[in-house]
Formats: C-alpha cells, structure tokens, sequence
C-alpha cells in the first residue's frame, strides 16, 4: 500500500504569508543592484560625497577600538600605556567621526537632499546625530577620572530639570557603562543601518533644478514610452 | 603614573580665544576650522571625471 | 499635478539619465583604510586626556575648612544635594518651565539621604576615635529636632566665618551650642584625610557596588570640585560644555546647547523665572531646536533656504555643464 503526499500548495497563493511578503518587498526595494551598485547618476560627482562613508568608516574605528577596550575593562587605560593608546585611538575617531558628519550634514543640507520622498533619510540622519551626541555623552561619563566626576555632576542637572535623571543616572557608574558599551551603541547602529538603507532604496536624490528642466522633460518622455 | 593631576592645568594652561563673551579653546577653534575647511574645500575642488562614458 | 508635487514624483522616480561608474565595496574600504590611518595618527602623536580623579582625601587635605563646613551643610539639610528635590528627595520642587514641574513629576527614584550616607553611616562604618564615638552616641540620643538645630547653628556660624574667596578662618567661629556636629564634621575630615573616605561612600558597608551617585553628590556639595573645573575652563559660563581638560578637542558639537548659558536671562541664576530654571529652559529649548532639525523638509521657508542660496550650483556643476 503506498501513502501519497499532499501535493505542494501553489506558489501564486502566498498572498498572505508574511515570508513571502517580506522577501518580495525585499526584492524589490533593495535588490542586490541596489545594495551593492557599480554605477550612480552621473550627477553624482563632487567631493562633498564622500563624507557619509567617511563617518561610517569613523564609527567603525569607533566601534573596533571600543571593543579593545571593552575587552580590558573600564580602568585598564590609567595604567597600561597600550591602553592609553587604544583609549587615545577611540578618542579621536570620535572627534573625526563628528567632524565627518557635520559636514555630511552640511553638504545634504545644502543640496536640500530630503526631495523626492526622502524624508526619512533625513529624519533618520537627524535621529543618528542625536543618538550619537547621546552615546557619546555616556562616554565622557565613564572614563573614570576628572573630567568624567565634573561632566556627571553637571549633567545631572540639566536632565534632573526635566525629569529625565529620575531615570537615567548620570552619577551612576554602573548605569553609564553599560548604556554606553551596550544599550545605545545598539540603537546608534539600528539608526544607522535603517538611514544607509533608505539611501540605497531611494538612491541618491537628483540636482535641485533637475525636476523642472527639460532634461527631465525628456527623460519623462522616455520613461513613459 | 598615566594620568596627569588636575591641578597641572594652573601651570600649563591650555590656550583660549576669547572675543567679547566668546570664548573658545584653540583646539576646538581648529576642529571647527577643519570642518569649515573640509566643507568648503569638497565642494571647491574639482572631482574626477568618469574613466569610461557609459 | 501640482508643480510641487510633479517636482517631487520627478526626483523620486529611479534615474533614466547618464551613469558612472562607482565601486562601493572600494570606496568603503578606501574610507575605512583612510580613516584608520588618521586615527592612529592623531592617537599616536596628540594622545589623548586624563587627568586624574579627585579623591576625598585629596579635598580633605587641600581644604579641610570647607570640606567640614560641607560636612555640617549635610547635616543641617543646607547643601546643594540635601535642598535638590526631585529625584533626591522631596525637600524642593525643582525646576520648572512655566506650570511643568518635569523635575518634580519624574518623583523621588533615587532617594538620598544626605546627612545619613555622606556623614553619619560612614563615621559608623570607618575607624572610630573615642571623640567620634562620643559624638555619634550623643547624635543618636538626641532627637531629630535638636540635631537639626545644633547643625543648623554651626553652618550658620561656619558661613559668617567664611570669607569672600571661600576661605575659613576657624578661630573666627562663634562660640555656641553646636552639640557633637564639630566633633562629627572633625571625625569625617579625619576620615577623609586619611583615605578612608574614597570607597565607603560608594560600596556604603556593602561588598559590591558600581553606583557612584553618593560620591559624587557630596564631592560636587563643595566648592573643591567646582573650583578645579573652572580652573580647567570647564565651568558652566565659560564655555564648559565644549571643553577639555588639557590640551585637546572637547564637544564642538555641543556649541548650541552651551550657548545659551552663556547669555542673559540664562546666565545669571538669580534672575526669576528663567535664570533660576535654565537647565529645564534650555532642554525645552534645544528639544524644540532638534525636533525643528528633524522635521526640516515639512518647514516651508527653511527647507527653501538651499533654493535661496545656490551653493548646489557648485555641488553639481559638473553635471549642469554636461547639460549645455
């Protein structure tokens, strides 16, 4: 006697599956041409391009020297001059990675880069600088020394007055590293995978007088035919 | 020791500009400067054209 | 369509104009290579701060005038952490921005005792001479009303000793009825001095801790703190906010958020209502300032400003000669 299998539902009826849906909105937002292109619009060619991958690159130093010292604990860097380095090599990935996105932010500013349904490119962006500032703020906040008893005194103030140091302590050691170390470099790093995503989903936004040049008109033509 | 005590900032000082209520440390003043620097500079100078036309 | 509209479904639409050739996975190397290079540069050659933490016994030695009078500020409810409110205690209603009392709704989570934790607990818990012990029987004995009237005396009378530059001249103390608060703030400078203090104050007789809230709210009660911080440019008026101690870069970043400390009403925290609630003022401030910066592209007349001021013409000129 032999037992017969129910045959496979067909393909075409997976209107409802969340899998299926998800793959092909996937598919068709961020195929891999779009992920990892080989060309972009000829209009995109000017140095004030490079800044964004220049603060990704500066948040990846960041991160990898971050992870060194993580790996040694938070005093190691008073008393091991490698660990005076590594704390020296996080420092100033920190001042490039600002100096690298306040000149992206300029630069997309000016090029008024939220056209085009971007808007969310440039909320995210916006929500990346803050949650940076606030990362960084954690930072200052554990090192352990001075600079780090003054910076917790004051600040506390400032988020006491609006009730925020009610929950988040800055005088507390144990609170700040770990929002530091785990908590908020998580959120920092949703963010900026969520904006890097939306770029390569929307593509880099076209010349303010592109939209109402004939080019354009022309182009339109095209697309329509 | 690594660590510097704090107290040696009242004989090394580190330099400020202050103008008016304005007051801001040398190394900042670079920092903004550079960012300035690199703003200006990104879009002044000339990016190369594309090897092949496509 | 409207023009704004057809405008924005033109550069939404994916480009049908000329291409050129771009290697991501290149470029992304380039930058991390680059940017790694500089680090290391800079870490190599500028290093980087750390100026040691100020201890306890640092500031006992330094000032053993000022940090009693503190002490005794503890105990009387008079210093700056025992009259904070929220989210302290409940001795003040905080900060407020007009009827937003955000400081005293957030309620009492961290509660502190002052004149308990930064005084009394750690004479109890450290080496006792025979004075201490005295004065901690004589303390426990009495009632809470006498204990706040003994300390009370003697801040008052600490404070009309105390000089315009903060100095103490002990011999100009009035005599009077102090009970054992001089004794207690003389046993918890002793303390101090001799380093006992750096550690009881954080671990409070436990094993383990890593809150340091206790520490540093009696450390910042003082002006020993404070004094180095300016003495750092640190301070609050000058800039602080974007400062570092030595040498180095602090947070150009925060040049806005600084900035308004440094100017009228908010510089002055005398002046009524702003001065006196900047902090709450300038959060609401740069709240609205950030959230302004979010939503830029739905703000018309300042998500117009780059039209107004062509510095895209420069961006992509390269791109608009190919067009003629």
């Amino acid at each position: 006697m032999t037992t017969t299998l129910p045959e496979a539902t067909p393909a075409a009826d997976d209107s409802k599956m969340w899998t299926a849906r998800l793959r092909r909105s996937w598919e068709r937002n961020l195929p891999p041409d779009k992920l990892l292109p080989d060309k972009q619009p000829a209009y995109v060619a000017s140095w004030i391009y490079v800044f964004g991958v220049a603060t990704l690159a500066a948040l990846i130093v960041i991160v990898v020297s971050g992870l060194m010292l993580t790996a040694k604990g938070p005093s190691w860097y008073h008393d091991s001059s490698l660990g005076h380095f590594v704390n020296s090599l996080h420092f100033w990935s920190v001042q490039l990675f600002f100096i690298f996105m306040v000149v992206h932010l300029w630069g997309k500013f000016w090029m008024a880069a939220w056209r085009g349904r971007r808007a969310m490119t440039w909320i995210t962006g916006v929500i990346c600088f803050l949650a940076s500032v606030g990362t960084a703020f954690t930072g200052y906040l554990i090192q352990t020394n001075f600079d780090s008893q003054w910076i917790a005194s004051e600040a506390k103030d400032g988020l006491n007055s609006v009730g925020i140091g009610a929950f988040f302590n800055t005088e507390n050691l144990g609170q700040a590293l770990l929002l530091h170390v785990c908590l908020l470099p998580l959120v920092v790093g949703i963010v900026v995978v969520i904006h890097v995503l939306l770029v390569r989903k929307h593509g880099v936004v076209p010349p303010l007088d592109y939209a109402a040049s004939s080019v354009a008109q022309s182009d339109q033509a095209e697309v329509s035919s | 020791m690594i660590a510097s005590s704090v107290l040696a900032v009242v004989e090394n000082p580190p330099p400020y500009l202050s103008v008016g209520g304005f007051s801001i440390s040398v190394p900042n003043a670079i920092v903004i400067g550079v960012m300035l620097a690199l703003f200006v500079l990104a879009i002044v100078v000339p990016f190369p054209k594309d090897k092949e036309e496509s | 369509m409207s023009t704004r509209a057809a405008t924005t479904a033109i550069d939404a639409r994916p480009w049908t104009g000329p291409w050129r050739r771009y290697d991501i996975i290149k470029e992304g190397v380039v930058a991390l290579v680059i940017v790694s290079i500089l680090t290391a540069l800079f870490a190599a050659i500028f290093s980087s701060p750390d100026d040691a933490a100020i201890t306890f016994k640092e500031w006992a030695t330094s000032s053993p005038e000022a940090f009693q009078a503190t002490a005794v500020q503890e105990l009387a409810g008079t210093s700056g952490s025992a009259t904070y409110g929220p989210p302290y205690n409940s001795n003040s209603d905080g900060l407020n921005v007009g009827p937003l009392y955000l400081q005293k709704w957030a309620g009492v989570r961290q509660g502190v005792d002052s004149a308990n934790s930064f005084v009394i607990e750690p004479l109890r818990n450290g080496v006792q001479s025979a004075e201490v012990t005295a004065a901690l029987a004589a303390w426990d004995k009495a009632t809470p009303d006498q204990q706040m009237a003994w300390a009370t005396a003697y801040d008052t009378a600490l404070t009309d000793a105390t000089a315009e530059d903060g100095s103490i001249d002990m011999t100009k103390v009035a005599a009077g009825d102090y009970g054992p608060v001089p004794a207690l703030a003389a046993g918890l400078l002793a303390l101090g001095q001799s380093g006992g203090l750096d550690g009881i104050l954080t671990n409070g007789g436990k094993f383990f801790s890593t809150n340091t809230t206790n520490p540093l709210l009696f450390l910042g009660d003082g002006a020993y703190l404070e004094d180095a911080a300016v003495a750092n440019h640190l301070g609050g008026g000058q800039w602080g906010m974007m400062n570092e101690t030595g040498a180095f870069p602090g947070q150009a970043w925060l040049w806005l958020y600084s900035f308004w400390y440094q100017i009228p009403p908010f510089s002055d925290e005398a002046q009524e209502p702003f001065g006196a609630n900047a902090d709450a003022y300038i959060w609401v401030i740069m709240g609205l300032l950030s959230l302004l910066l979010m939503l830029l592209p739905f703000i018309p007349g300042l998500r117009s400003i780059p039209r107004w001021i062509p510095i895209h013409r420069l961006i992509w000129r390269q791109y608009y000669k190919t067009l003629k």
